[in-house]
Parts: structure tokens; sequence; C-alpha cells
């Protein structure tokens, strides 16, 4: 299928790398990282590249961490890079507002990938109306989709794809998902929207199974299929786009990409700039587990660095109490929870 | 007036004006007289009927219609109907205590500004969020400039109605606005999070604000500490989670530090559930600066009597 452009594929590889990696870089990306990186993966075919703040527009904040630059100057930077790929733009409405989204449109981004929770999917109408208006590719994101069934999250993607989304994506924030948790909801999205819109799926290493599920993904019907170079993304990372690459070819599934051009991004653009390499350690085994958004890491590991508590302490209470995505000011609370139960005597009371 | 109380109506019979009316009804200075609503078969309408108000299901025309229209309004509609409506309150000489985003009037928090604006025709309610952080945020600035304030209001699923799921961006950017010229901060961000969490979730809200590193974080506790002790005078469930945490500046805070204060709004359970805290803070705020706005109109009309 050709759907986005002249290449021939049967499952379109989506690279966040500078995208869902800004969490992992605390959304420290130069100029430059966004340059090369943009020019490896368009030169190796790729047609959807995703450049935001981790937490999408607007979300250099306090509460998910402030960019090292400005979003805006990443975006123009990367619209000035690519020549073949379309410069995606996240959003999560509560957060990025169309506002937003119309200064990253008028700056070239060509798509918006709009992420609600994944039962909160009708905040978004509003979005992808105003994306549609604009002209610009639309995609929908259905995060944390492990807390709803395969039948609720296709009466979700139903919302968006009546809104005007064009693709519904699962995506497995917390990388909770094992094999057929992934494969059984793709499906049923596929079996909901028809041709009314394609499904895709963002895949989490949590529990390891980021490349595994996207396979099962595609075979039940997956046609965009997200990775990111090295893995470079929230938790233990994404499903490397390399891999998939690599994979998808192996199976014979046609991609359009070059995968010897993915690794050689891989290798010689990204890892050098990786200021922590992504790892499956205790804290984000943890997160896939207990199905924690991947994105809570690195902020439960800094309030766990400022309390003097174990980050993956704090990360199973968050999967406990079901925070969702953004709820990042709920780790320092429950730092100080934790911290006032080892010290009742000396924690301070309000 | 009558019988030394202001006449108020209530426009919009859903579950905010319900419970508007039940907090209304523990008023020493308001008498609820009319609520007024667009569908007859309304539990809201029923249930005041019960009450003794008067009531109708044929909108602002039936209230304006009355011998004695009211002191008073409480528009509790959508911001659609409240811009049709405020022209003919205004015309009519009623304060309206608006509880919509339609922001015709200045924005209107009951511990920070309300005693500026008792002669204004009209007063807007700014957001729920709004409501919980910005008294916040001016209990730092009223100490220490804040140059940034940041708000998070997390809400559950089931007390975010549709007006505010269609237009959610109006409640980002509303809010921003509100820590800026209500709270006293140079510039604001509102970030609102929706959980679907089963038991619901009771609101919870932090607010960070930038300070000087140098700035007398005693003081900023104390006043952040009084300023929850005015709030629980009409939200009694309005609390601090833990005590206010403060962090030295760090890479990426332009050498400023910042506190955070956690709080949690429960609401007082009079209509809406305890858990949907933040309806129950637009409500009591309403009440509470209905409660001012009334006092004013009695002492005119005492002053004029006498």
């Amino acid at each position: 299928m050709s759907m986005w452009d002249d290449v021939e594929r049967d499952v379109r590889i989506v690279d966040t790398t500078l995208r869902d990696g800004s969490h992992a870089m605390a959304h420290q990306f130069t100029e430059q990282h966004v340059r090369d990186t943009v020019r490896a993966l368009d030169s190796s075919g790729v047609s959807l590249i995703e450049v935001t703040h981790g937490d999408g527009l607007g979300g250099s904040t306090f509460n998910y961490g402030f960019s090292l630059v400005d979003e805006k100057q990443l975006i123009s930077a990367a619209v000035e890079e690519a020549s073949g790929a379309t410069i995606a733009v996240l959003l999560l409405p509560g957060l990025g507002t169309v506002t937003d989204l119309r200064a990253a449109a008028d700056l070239g981004a060509g798509a918006v990938r709009i992420a609600t929770h994944c039962t909160e999917a009708d905040v978004s109408i509003q979005h992808f109306q105003a994306a549609r208006d604009l002209g610009l590719e639309t995609v929908g994101f259905l995060m944390l989709s492990h807390m709803s069934s395969p039948e609720d999250l296709a009466k979700q993607a139903r919302i968006m794809a009546d809104a005007g989304c064009q693709c519904v994506y699962v995506v497995d924030s917390a990388g909770a998902l094992v094999l057929e948790d992934a494969s059984d909801r793709v499906a049923a999205l596929v079996d909901e929207l028809g041709t009314d819109a394609q499904v895709g799926y963002h895949g989490h290493q949590n529990l390891s199974f980021g490349v595994a599920n996207s396979v099962l993904c595609y075979r039940a019907g997956a046609r965009q299929i997200d990775g990111s170079l090295v893995a470079l993304g929230a938790g233990a990372g994404n499903s490397p786009t390399e891999v998939l690459a690599a994979t998808f070819d192996r199976i014979g599934a046609r991609t359009g990409v070059d995968k010897d051009g993915l690794m050689d991004a891989a290798e010689n653009v990204v890892k050098p700039f990786i200021t922590r390499l992504p790892v499956m350690d205790r804290s984000s085994i943890v997160q896939g587990y207990a199905g924690v958004y991947s994105s809570f890491l690195l902020h439960a590991e800094r309030a766990a660095e400022r309390y003097g508590v174990p980050a993956h302490e704090i990360l199973y209470r968050c999967g406990e109490r079901r925070y969702v995505g953004g709820q990042e000011d709920m780790i320092i609370d429950i730092a100080l929870e934790i911290l006032a139960e080892r010290e009742p005597a000396t924690a301070a009371t309000p | 007036m009558h019988d030394g109380k202001a006449v108020a109506a209530i426009v919009g019979s859903g579950n905010i004006g319900t419970d508007l009316l039940a907090k209304l009804r523990r008023s020493g200075n308001v008498e609820v007289r009319y609520m007024v609503g667009v569908d007859p078969e309304s539990d809201g309408l029923a249930r005041a009927a019960e009450l003794g108000v008067r009531t109708s299901a044929e909108g602002v025309d039936w209230l304006l219609s009355q011998p004695e229209v009211p002191d008073l309004v409480f528009e509790a509609t959508s911001a659609k109907a409240h811009a049709a409506n405020a022209p003919r309150y205004a015309d009519a000489g009623i304060q309206a205590v608006d509880l919509t985003p339609a922001a015709l009037g200045p924005f209107t928090c009951p511990v920070v500004n309300i005693s500026d604006q008792l002669d204004a025709p009209n007063v807007n309610m700014i957001t729920c969020g709004g409501q919980a952080t910005i008294p916040i945020v001016h209990a730092v600035s009223r100490v220490t400039p804040v140059p940034y304030a940041e708000i998070v209001a997390s809400v559950s699923s089931r007390s975010a109605g549709p007006g505010t799921r269609a237009n959610i961006d109006e409640f980002t950017e509303t809010t921003a606005h509100g820590t800026e010229t209500v709270g006293g901060a140079d510039s604001g961000k509102a970030i609102i999070i929706i959980n679907p969490v089963e038991p619901p979730m009771i609101m919870r809200d932090t607010v960070f604000c930038a300070i000087d590193p140098a700035a007398d974080r005693d003081a900023i506790t104390d006043s952040i500490r009084r300023m929850v002790r005015d709030v629980q005078e009409y939200v009694p469930g309005y609390t601090l989670k833990a005590e206010p945490q403060y962090d030295d500046p760090r890479p990426g805070w332009g050498d400023r530090a910042r506190v955070a204060v956690f709080l949690e709004v429960a609401g007082n359970g009079d209509y809406l559930p305890t858990y949907a805290g933040n309806l129950d803070i637009m409500t009591a705020a309403a009440s509470q600066v209905g409660e001012q706005l009334a006092s004013k109109i009695i002492d005119k009309d005492t002053a004029v009597r006498v």
C-alpha cells in the first residue's frame, strides 16, 4: 500500500527518536542533534518523523522538564532538513492547544499526532478538526492502551476517526502489553475502523516486547509502526527503528526504508549524542509490570534522589493508583508520602 | 431585596445550578427565589420547586417578566448562552455572577480580588482549576515576585463534563490567564489531566511558582497556609497534601528556585459527589462571591432607607 507517498510499502515505519527520545534526553536536544538525525532518517526513506518536546507541544514546563532549545526552533530545523519526509508534532489536549498547533503548522509541520488517555478520546475532537482545517495529516494516540479492553479501545478509536483522525494508534505507553495483548487491541481497532482510518502501534521496551509486538500488530492489520533509533525513548525506550527495519525486511514486509542506512544512523548519528542509553533496569521493568507511563522514569529517579526513597517503589505506587500520562506531579507527592511513612516522627505534617 | 436579603436567580438547572442552589440555601444574604432552565423535565427544576423556589423552563424571558426581577443572577449555562443573556441582565440592572467560560466581566476569585469588584455589573468565575490554584499563586506573589506560575489540575473523568471536553483549550488558556491577571504571576501556564480511575479520584492540584533563590521561604509557606485557611472558609475540603516543597535552581530554570504546592480539593457533597472538588469549588466560590455582592446590595438598600 502507498497511501502516503509513491513508495510501495506494506507497513510504514514512523520514527519518534526526536520526540519520545526527548524524555530520555531530559529534553536537552540541540538543533544539531535534530538536523543530523532528520537528515539520516530522511535519506533512509523514513516518511514521517516526529519532532516535539516529549510531552508534545507546550510540554516545556516545570512538571515535565524545560526544553534546552525551544521546540519551535527544533521543528523549523527538522523541516529544513527533510526533503522527502513529513515532520510530525505531538499534541496532548489539556497541555498543548490549537494555538500551538497553528504555530507548528506555520513552521512547516505536515502532520500532528494527537494523544489522549485511552478512555478520553473526546477531548481531542476540537484538535482533530483544527488539524484537518490546517491541512495536516492526522494521527490519534490512545495512550496507556493496556488500561482498556480491546472493545472499549475500539469505541474510543471510533471517536477519533469520526473527528477526522486518519490513523489511530494502540499506544503501549507503559510497555505493558505482551504479544496478543497488543495484537488483539489492533485487531479490534481494524475491525471497528475498516477503511475509515488506519491503525498503528507504538511500543516500549520495558518488558522487551516492542519489536515482537510490532510484528504481531502488523499481522493483525497495523499499517504504521513507531520506532526510535537506538530505542531512544521514555522508560526502557521504544522499539528500535533500525531493528524494526531489519525485522520487517526479514519477514518480507516491505517498509520502503533502507535498513542499513538506519543502522548507520543509529550507530553513527544518534548513539554518539545519547547521554544515557535506554536500558531495561529495575525501574523500567517495574513500569512495564505495573503499567506506568514510561516518561515517569526520569522524574521518579529525580524524586528518588531528592528525597532518598527508591524510584521503583514510587513507580509501583504510580501503577497501583493508575495515574495517567501527565500526572508527573504526583511522583513528588508519592515520594513525600513514602518519606513520611518511613520517618513518621520527623516528617512534617501539613 | 426581600426580608433583608438580596433576591437571586439561578439560570441553568443542571448539576452546577443544583449544587449552587444547595449552597445558597445556607446563605445569610441571598434568597434564591427563581431557578430557570430550558427543559421542563429537568431534575434540577423539580428539586428546586420542592424547595419552594419559583421555577420555569421558559428561559430568561420568563425571569425578566417577573414582577420583581432579581438583584443577582448566577449563570450556570454555557458561554454562548451567557453572552446572549448578559446584556439583558445589565439592562434590567441585575448583577451577574458568571460560572461559564464567557469571561465578559472581570475574573473573580473570592479570596483574592472580590472586594475590588463589588460594583461590577458582571463578574466571571474563571475556571475550576483557576479557583483551586490562583489563591496559591497569589499567596506566593504577595510575598515575592513570581515570574512564572504553572498549575496542574487532575480531575476525575466522571467530573469532566461535555463542555470542558469539547473545549479543553478554553480551560488551559483561561486558567493560565487567570494565574497572571488575578494570581499575580508575570506569565502562567495551566495543564489539565482527566483520570478515569475507579473509584473516582478526588481533584488534585499542583502549583509550581518560580521564585528568587533568596526569597523568604518561611514567609511564603506562612502566606500559603493563611491562604489555605481562607479558602477553607467556603471549601472545607481544600487541603495541603504536603508541606510546600522548595527546590534550588536547576539547569533550565533560568537561575530561579521553585516552590511546589500540593493540594487536594474534596467537595462538600451537597449535590455533586465529594470527588468532584473541581465542580464544588466553582459553586462554592460563586456562592461566596454572591454573598459579598449581596452584602453590598443590602448595605446600599439600608443606606437608601435611612
